[in-house]
């Protein structure tokens, strides 16, 4: 069977964010599966069911295997898996909840990954994130829903020293993120 | 720039939350019996508070979560955060 | 080049290097360190311009953002209006020249960057002064984030133009170990060049740094020039120092008048002489300093004029043993002089009155009328005022919640004061914020101050010349006058803000840093009344002006508002489209061929869809997924019609309203299962029809086992229109039986490409035969081409978003928020047949039996024709009808409706156009007039349905 061929939003970008230092360093994420996981109340039933403890604590995040949950709202998660196809992980995660009065859409697709990674990351980030992204307060583990920019997004802190963030981003603004992150590390790319 | 405290998320900048008006104005239970006037005032009428005033807010930007409030219309301090499932506190 | 007034040592600048620059087509040299004005001044060049009104010649009044008179537009090496010749750094190359109160924005495009930053802190500082500093030392000793902003080039404050000593050493170095302690502290932020401008809500306090101006033509472009710093602080301390004040008197204007303390800054920080002979006029005993210092450095003090009847006897002393005249009980009662003062006119003054003026001669005349706290931070964040008697001052009167004012912006005048108030500021927010204090916190060693003889608080002098005050300046920049004021009491005015605004006095670029306070002043004495009844005017933001650029940010080109793009857009691009802006969408309106206009384009593309295939990027729909056992109750609780009867398998068109009863979005509703509908939305409803949802799931119906998932971005949506749909679906998808039996119309069928997930669903808003191909974007080019490839035998054409209006409103579809207004029910579209009778209830039944809404001569959807065949009415268009007698109406003539969409039909052969028209239904078949560019064109009421009306072609 032919395969399709799958694109990503910003392949257009990909040779920009080559050139960048290692200061300010902007990937974007592969392919993983999505899925927006409805639930409440949440225990140790929904544990079972799912393999996964869904965390309570507002903006924050876990790892499940190699895919993350991300707290979205108090009866609401991302769920992602870089092992299940899009269709598989929805279908298994609805089962598991479906019986719980809960949830599970396929959402691989709404939002694109980009990892900043470098010791200027926190520097990009506040010029246009209002939330308070100091180590001390936004350390691994923290997640958060706001704005960048004038687009909204869910950064997931993946170290403890701020220089290591997943901002995700719906798809039809990734480029306007890219173009924004870009500009907005220009000054750092003289840095050296 | 405000800050506001979603009960969740705590204390974010006012421009990710959306203003829905006056809190604890609940959909009628039977709209079919009620007076054209009765209805005009569920869908069209609200107070006009001055000072200490419960409405609702929604946290759109972030965990898209509705909440109300108690607010001071003079001052814009906001004196409370309730959850939709929590009673009106008691105001002095 | 010489600067004849350059001290021979001494001074913050850079004496090794020398820079040149013009001046009015002059040019002349300066240094590193050096303002515009302390270089002008080197060159002894006080005049800077005339005044906007009266032309009067004008000067350096000041040393810093207070100065009200030396107003400079900027050449090079960046163009920029209306800058203080005070506050521009000198560079290599600077060309500038006076301004006339009115400067002359650039020509050419801003190439510069602008950038904003969020901080967030426990302490701000503002003002690096003895006080701010030695509040930030107190903060960053006990290990909180602190932020330290100051507007100057370094830190020091006041301490830049005097000769203080802390330590037994220069207070400049205690200065220097400062600011080397704080940039060792990993948590403090210390920004010079950074002006606070704004204080707001909640500790947010707005800075403006200026990165790269103090580098001239240096300045490295991918630095933003300036930055906005957002600050959120959980508490501030305002050290922003005090103004000094002048005295009004008579020709109080002329160039070479300026506040005492700004020629000692000038001396001590630029090694500047403002003058060679100096009178030295005051209400206190700061001015001595500035006497003392200047006859130090060289210059002939000819006389200290000081208004008190007893002066100040300890300066009295000082003054005698350096040889300089002091008068007491007097005061300056005017200046004689054109382009500088040559004169100053000098009287006994007592108990009020003043007596008859000597001439003494002087180039440079000093004035002091004592000192404003500079409370405009804590102003703006709403702190009330209070006027101090002893001071003759407005302080601040109370303290506010996170945000305390220290130093001589408090009212503390003396160095020792000044740092043991800054550290107590400190330590009380530290303590408010539970920050435990260092335990080492020491303050420099201050010499004992000595007790000041209490200052005089003195507005203006009497007018002596016979005149009325109209040559004593309140506002030099606005030319307003105690004749001013005087006439504004005069007409009525009792409020200091309306004074202000009938005078002007305050609204230059300075907003009133020397005036506002004397204007208080004045209007109290010719009031009447005590000045702390006429209190000041709000002080609002910014501080000191900022450019609209450096607001903007980088919110400008492309970034300025983001552009939503589908999964296609380069494949858009590279075929030509032209796009259309929808909300921030960009959407291809239509893909115009060699020689295309818009009008042939469309007339092309829809002859294609209506008579071969089209194909649609219509992926911009709304989708949200509602989930749970409660689905459908919420559905049915939400539409007009009923969606739990709806077949899985099956689609449904759908109309939403609003509690009023008037349509808020329409759709399309798919049922993937008895749990599962996915709703479709327009383009723009998307967001708003997921908060609605949410709305009543969360607020109203809690217990309603439901949820809503937007999925507008997780499915891709290819809409092929035609009657050869059908051959290009089957070809593509082999495995889906697409005959009207199998697969019929409001149905849609799972399958798969290539083991790719898509959903096939025969939804048409063309009327034609056509079926809406979804898939997961990330593979929507390949599922694109594959469509387009089979579609070639037919001649597949894609088409945008103006084909895809025609064809809707040909078939009658409205579009809500083009043929709606808010104000439109389902009703008044002609969509009874969409509002179920069955349900007891749903959002917005209750208002359908509102009597309005019963009204028969509502505005109702209705097509028009022009009866020329030939125009197309503009959108918008106002629509009228004649008279029995053919007559239009009297005037004014009543409106029946509008137009709310038109367009060409390819199929009609002729333009057509929606409308909605008062009772038009009833109207079918009249005609009614359009009023356009002064004619009136005659149009038919016809259906909304002009195309296939018996909807034959739905089937292929």
């Amino acid at each position: 069977m032919a395969e399709l061929l799958r694109t990503h939003p910003l392949e257009a970008w990909a040779a920009a964010f080559e050139r960048l230092p290692d200061t300010v360093g902007i990937a974007a994420e592969p392919y993983v599966a999505m899925v927006d996981v409805r639930l409440a109340p949440v225990g140790a039933e929904s544990s079972a069911a799912l393999g996964v403890d869904l965390p309570t604590a507002p903006n924050t995040w876990v790892p499940a295997g190699t895919g993350r949950v991300v707290w979205l709202g108090p009866d609401e998660w991302l769920l992602t898996s870089t092992t299940e196809a899009p269709e598989e992980l929805e279908a298994r995660v609805r089962t598991a909840v479906l019986p719980l009065g809960g949830s599970a859409t396929d959402v691989s697709a709404q939002r694109i990954g980009l990892r900043l990674t470098g010791a200027r990351v926190r520097d990009v980030l506040a010029k246009g994130c209002s939330i308070d992204l100091h180590p001390r307060v936004f350390g691994r583990g923290s997640s958060a829903q706001t704005a960048l920019g004038q687009a909204g997004v869910v950064l997931l802190a993946l170290s403890d020293s701020g220089d290591d963030v997943v901002v995700l981003v719906r798809s039809s603004f990734a480029g306007y993120l890219a173009d924004w992150l870009l500009d907005a590390a220009l000054e750092f790319t003289h840095d050296s | 720039m405000q800050l506001i405290a979603c009960p969740w998320c705590g204390p974010r900048e006012e421009v990710e939350f959306s203003y829905g008006g006056q809190a604890h104005v609940p959909y009628p239970d039977s709209p079919a019996e009620l007076s054209d006037e009765e209805w005009a005032h569920y869908v069209f009428f609200r107070d006009n508070t001055k000072g200490r005033f419960a409405e609702r807010w929604n946290h759109n930007a972030g965990c898209r979560r509705w909440f109300n409030a108690i607010r001071d219309t003079t001052t814009y301090r906001f004196e409370s955060v309730y959850r939709l499932d929590d009673p009106k506190p008691v105001t002095p | 080049m010489s600067t004849p007034f350059r001290t021979p040592s001494g001074g913050r600048i850079d004496r090794a290097t020398t820079v040149e620059f013009t001046f009015e087509g002059q040019t002349l040299t300066g240094h590193p360190g050096d303002t515009l004005a302390s270089a002008l001044l080197a060159n002894g060049r006080h005049q800077v311009a005339t005044s906007i009104k009266l032309g009067r010649p004008r000067g350096i009044a000041a040393a810093w953002a207070e100065d009200p008179g030396g107003l400079v537009q900027i050449e090079e090496p960046f163009p920029e209006p209306m800058l203080l010749a005070s506050t521009v750094e000198l560079s290599d190359g600077l060309v500038a020249h006076g301004l006339p109160g009115q400067g002359r924005l650039a020509d050419v495009p801003d190439s510069a960057r602008y950038d904003a930053v969020h901080h967030h802190v426990d302490v701000l500082v503002v003002g690096a002064g003895p006080a701010g500093l030695a509040a930030a030392l107190t903060a960053a000793r006990a290990g909180a984030r602190v932020a330290l902003v100051d507007e100057q080039s370094e830190a020091g404050g006041s301490l830049l133009s005097g000769t203080e000593r802390l330590d037994d050493a220069p207070a400049l170095q205690w200065v220097a170990a400062a600011v080397a302690e704080l940039a060792a502290s990993p948590e403090v932020l210390h920004l010079q060049r950074t002006t606070a401008f704004g204080s707001y809500d909640d500790g947010f306090v707005l800075a403006l740094e200026r990165r790269t101006d103090h580098l001239g033509a240096a300045a490295p472009k991918h630095v933003s020039r300036q930055r906005v710093w957002r600050i959120r602080a959980r508490a501030i301390v305002v050290a922003t120092g005090a103004h000094e004040r002048p005295v009004v008197f008579a020709d109080n204007d002329r160039p070479g008048i300026m506040l005492a303390g700004a020629a000692r800054t000038f001396l001590h920080r630029y090694g500047v002489l403002p003058g060679r002979d100096a009178v030295v006029f005051t209400t206190n005993d700061s001015a001595y300093d500035a006497a003392l210092d200047l006859h130090r450095a060289g210059v002939q003090v000819q006389a200290v004029v000081d208004a008190r009847p007893e002066g100040s006897p300890r300066r009295r002393e000082d003054c005698e043993l350096a040889g300089i005249r002091v008068l007491s009980g007097a005061v300056v009662t005017g200046t004689q002089g054109v382009e500088r003062v040559t004169h100053a006119l000098v009287a006994p003054f007592a108990d009020g009155e003043v007596g008859a003026s000597t001439a003494i001669g002087c180039d440079l005349l000093l004035v002091s009328g004592g000192w404003n706290p500079a409370v405009h931070l804590y102003s703006q964040a709403r702190g009330r005022l209070r006027y101090d008697d002893a001071l003759g001052a407005f302080v601040p009167g109370e303290d506010l919640d996170g945000l305390s004012v220290t130093g001589s912006a408090a009212g503390v005048l003396d160095l020792p004061g000044c740092l043991a108030d800054g550290q107590r500021r400190a330590r009380a927010a530290l303590t408010a914020l539970a920050i435990p204090p260092a335990g080492e916190d020491r303050l420099p060693a201050a010499p004992e101050p000595a007790v000041p003889a209490a200052p005089l608080v003195l507005w203006r002098v009497p007018d002596t010349s016979g005149a009325d005050g109209s040559t004593s300046f309140v506002d030099l920049q606005r030319d307003a006058t105690v004749a001013d004021i005087a006439r504004a009491v005069g007409a009525g005015l009792r409020s200091i803000e309306h004074v202000k605004r009938y005078t002007t006095i305050g609204t230059a670029h300075d907003q009133g840093k020397t005036s506002g306070v004397l204007t208080s002043g004045i209007t109290a004495e010719l009031l009447g009344i005590p000045v702390q009844d006429t209190g000041t005017t709000t002080f609002r933001p910014p501080y000191t002006p900022v450019a609209f650029a450096a607001l903007a940010g980088r919110d400008r080109g492309r970034l300025f508002d983001p552009e939503r793009v589908t999964a296609l857009h380069e494949w858009h691009v590279a075929a030509g489209a032209v796009f259309e802006d929808v909300g921030q969408w960009k959407r291809p309106r239509h893909y115009p061929q060699p020689g295309e206009d818009m009008a042939a384009a469309v007339l092309r593309e829809c002859a294609a869809a209506r008579t071969g295939v089209g194909i649609l990027d219509g992926s911009t729909l709304g989708k949200i997924d509602v989930q749970g056992a409660d689905a459908a109750v919420l559905l049915d609780r939400l539409y007009t019609n009923l969606m739990s009867s709806l077949k899985v398998g099956s689609v449904r068109y759908g109309v939403m309203c609003g509690v009023d009863g008037m349509v808020i979005d329409d759709g399309t509703v798919l049922r993937l299962a008895e749990d599962r509908f996915l709703v479709l939305t327009t383009t723009g409803g998307a967001a708003k029809v997921l908060d609605w949802m949410e709305e009543w799931v969360q607020t109203e119906w809690p217990d309603l086992r439901v949820h809503c998932t937007s999925v507008t971005e997780q499915w891709v949506t290819f809409p092929v229109v035609g009657p050869r749909s059908r051959d290009v679906i089957g070809a593509v998808f082999p495995d889906v039986d697409v005959t009207n039996e199998a697969f019929p119309f409001m149905t849609w069928r799972d399958t798969t490409l290539d083991g790719v997930p898509v959903r096939l669903a025969r939804i048409s808003f063309s009327g034609e035969l056509a079926y809406e191909v979804y898939v997961n974007p990330w593979y929507a080019i390949a599922v694109w081409q594959r469509l387009l490839e089979a579609g070639r035998p037919y001649g597949i054409t894609p088409y945008g978003t103006e084909t895809m209006h025609v064809l809707r409103a040909e078939k009658g579809y409205p579009i809500i928020g083009q043929d709606t207004d808010g104000t439109v029910s389902p009703h008044d579209l002609g969509m009874a047949w969409a509002v179920s009778k069955k349900k007891p209830d749903f959002v917005g039944k209750r208002s359908f039996a509102r009597v309005e809404n019963q009204n028969p001569l509502r505005k109702q959807l209705v097509g028009l024709l022009p009866v020329d065949r030939e125009t197309v009415l503009p959108e918008g268009s106002q629509i009228v009808e004649f008279l029995a007698d053919g007559q239009l109406p009297p005037p004014p003539v009543p409106m029946l409706g509008h137009v709310t969409s038109s367009y060409r039909s390819a199929e009609l052969a002729r333009p057509f156009a929606l409308a909605l028209v008062r009772g038009g239904r009833e109207r079918i078949g009249e005609t009614v007039h359009v009023p356009l560019n002064g004619t009136l064109v005659p149009v038919e009421v016809t259906g909304s349905v002009l195309v296939d009306p018996e909807g034959a072609r739905r089937d292929g």
